[in-house]
């Protein structure tokens, strides 16, 4: 494993692991906080038409590498879809869940489309779908490392404001706090997030690794900033330790970071169980404690 | 300090407010009352900045009711109007009460503020707790104290009463006392005057948008306060000054 360690290839997937284990359960945070957990699946289908038009634009254009334009297709699409959606819910349409759902299928079936005329096929968008950190290059590192700092350092930075809006949004408003613009800034985060996280776990997967980190923290811990604290560490280490194995294992790392994730939540959801059930039956121990 | 000026609100397509009035001057409570469906809420949303009337003017202190004009703006909503899915301690809840229009972070001095604010409520001992696992009555307690901590000129409260324990009532009805010897000017949406009765200084009436009774608070509500009651009277259509001697002579 240490020598392993001196591979660039390995070097290079360990950082994007470590960038996109820390950034994405941050904006998870305000997802889940705000009933939105699966924002990231619908955000993610669009994201893929953004691939395939980023792939038509690069083949038209006469790109040697036909898929350049693809991650920058995909943040427009991802951004777009976002605001979108933000407008509906701020809007409060009635039809609201009927239109994300166009916009969703719409996503992904454009990009089978999109990606047919542009003379690839659909084993193309494999590694969009379910991720394909073995094949980052340096290039990639320096984007997801740009990405990454602006969603640790608008995400935390502004975490009292994000905080107080997907909390309690009217409460917000009285407070004369900019609402539409925070709820903007969170929707913007999780597109950039989502076309981040892409690239290691794929966007059928990408709300997982925005989502359980921050479910498993949930069961430990009773403070929004401490889950959010607690949930970054989490997402490293999945996102460390699932590529890690697949490096002397052959197995598909963003299917087996969003298992180990799922099976840590299953085994510290159980745990807290246990821990509270001896409370209740133990009053004398929790007093003294 | 407060001043609703024909405030007339429509969502949806459909009227909801037809030009409401109201004043709330220093040190002065006024109590907003009404059936379910009367735009109670939807008045106090627009005091509040979080509703966009089509028409009239709110006005805090002389000022317009703009982002920056709610610095001196305390609100509290019936419930946590968003229960997030993440948890959340007293303090934070309550210290977001410290944010404002150009206050994106809590200023240093939260923590003493905060502790301030939940000590005049009597819950400092639960700063550190999950606000969602609160009882009802905490909850509204820890609301009022994120109103409280914002020191503010204007108090908006819709309901804070509404479902909470004895306690509570006893412990909101003497932060409302003393806000109001302090010189806030205090809005406040009721279906029964309760433990607060000895504080309101007037009372405005809705029904269907339309404001059917300013002036002095009844001296005993009896059936109008029940939840749910539409308000409705044999001579509610009379000036109110034709009411007298009618048996009724208040809302």
């Amino acid at each position: 494993m240490i020598a392993m360690l001196q591979e660039p290839l390995v070097q290079r997937m360990l950082i994007v692991a470590v960038l996109v284990g820390a950034s994405a359960p941050v904006v998870g945070t305000y997802l889940v906080q705000r009933r939105m957990a699966l924002l990231g699946d619908g955000i993610g289908h669009v994201a893929l038409a953004g691939v395939a038009a980023g792939w038509l634009a690069g083949s038209a254009a006469g790109l040697a590498q036909q898929d350049a334009l693809a991650v920058p297709g995909a943040i427009v699409f991802a951004i777009v879809g976002a605001v979108v959606i933000e407008r509906m819910r701020e809007s409060g349409t009635a039809a609201a869940d009927v239109v994300m759902a166009i916009l969703f299928y719409g996503g992904i079936a454009l990009g089978v489309l999109l990606i047919g005329i542009a003379g690839g096929s659909n084993a193309n968008l494999l590694g969009y779908l379910f991720g394909s950190i073995s094949t980052v290059t340096w290039t990639d590192v320096a984007v997801t490392l740009a990405m990454a700092a602006v969603i640790l350092v608008l995400g935390i930075g502004l975490r009292s404001a994000l905080f107080a809006v997907t909390h309690d949004q009217e409460f917000a408003y009285s407070t004369g706090l900019p609402v539409k613009v925070l709820n903007m800034v969170v929707a913007v985060l999780a597109a950039v997030t989502i076309t981040v996280s892409m690239r290691v776990v794929g966007v059928l997967l990408v709300s997982a690794l925005m989502i359980v980190p921050v479910a498993i923290a949930q069961l430990l811990t009773g403070s929004f900033a401490r889950t959010m604290t607690a949930a970054m560490g989490l997402g490293m280490v999945l996102c460390v330790t699932g590529v890690s194995i697949t490096l002397e294992h052959d197995l598909q790392p963003g299917a087996l970071i969003v298992v180990l994730g799922v099976a840590t939540y299953i085994v510290v959801a159980v745990g807290a169980a246990l821990v509270r059930r001896h409370r209740r039956r133990s009053p004398l121990a929790e007093t003294s404690s | 300090m407060l001043s609703a000026r024909d405030v007339r609100v429509s969502l949806g397509g459909t009227r909801i407010l037809h030009g409401v009035s109201l004043d709330a001057h220093r040190g002065e409570v006024v109590a907003l009352m009404g059936g379910n469906g009367s735009g109670k809420s939807t008045f106090v949303r627009a005091l509040v900045g979080a509703v966009t009337p089509t028409h009239g003017d709110i006005r805090l202190s002389g000022r317009p009711l703009t982002p920056s004009g709610r610095a001196g703006l305390g609100y509290v909503p019936q419930r946590l109007t968003a229960a997030g899915g993440v948890s959340a301690t007293v303090a934070e809840v309550v210290a977001s009460g410290l944010l404002g229009n150009r206050r994106l972070r809590a200023p240093r001095h939260s923590r003493a503020r905060v502790a301030e604010a939940l000590d005049t409520l009597g819950i400092g001992d639960l700063a550190h707790r999950d606000v969602t696992r609160l009882s009802g009555g905490q909850q509204q307690r820890a609301l009022i104290a994120r109103a409280l901590v914002r020191r503010p000129d204007v108090l908006v409260l819709d309901e804070p009463m509404a479902g909470v324990d004895l306690e509570s009532q006893v412990a909101f009805a003497h932060a409302l006392g003393h806000l109001k010897d302090d010189g806030a000017a205090i809005v406040i949406v009721l279906h029964e005057l309760g433990a607060v009765a000895r504080h309101i200084d007037q009372a405005v009436v809705l029904e269907h948008g339309c404001v059917t009774y300013a002036g002095a608070p009844p001296a005993d509500m009896g059936v109008h306060a029940l939840p749910g009651h539409d308000h409705e009277h044999p001579h509610a259509d009379l000036p109110t000054a034709d009411r007298t001697g009618l048996g009724w002579d208040g809302p």
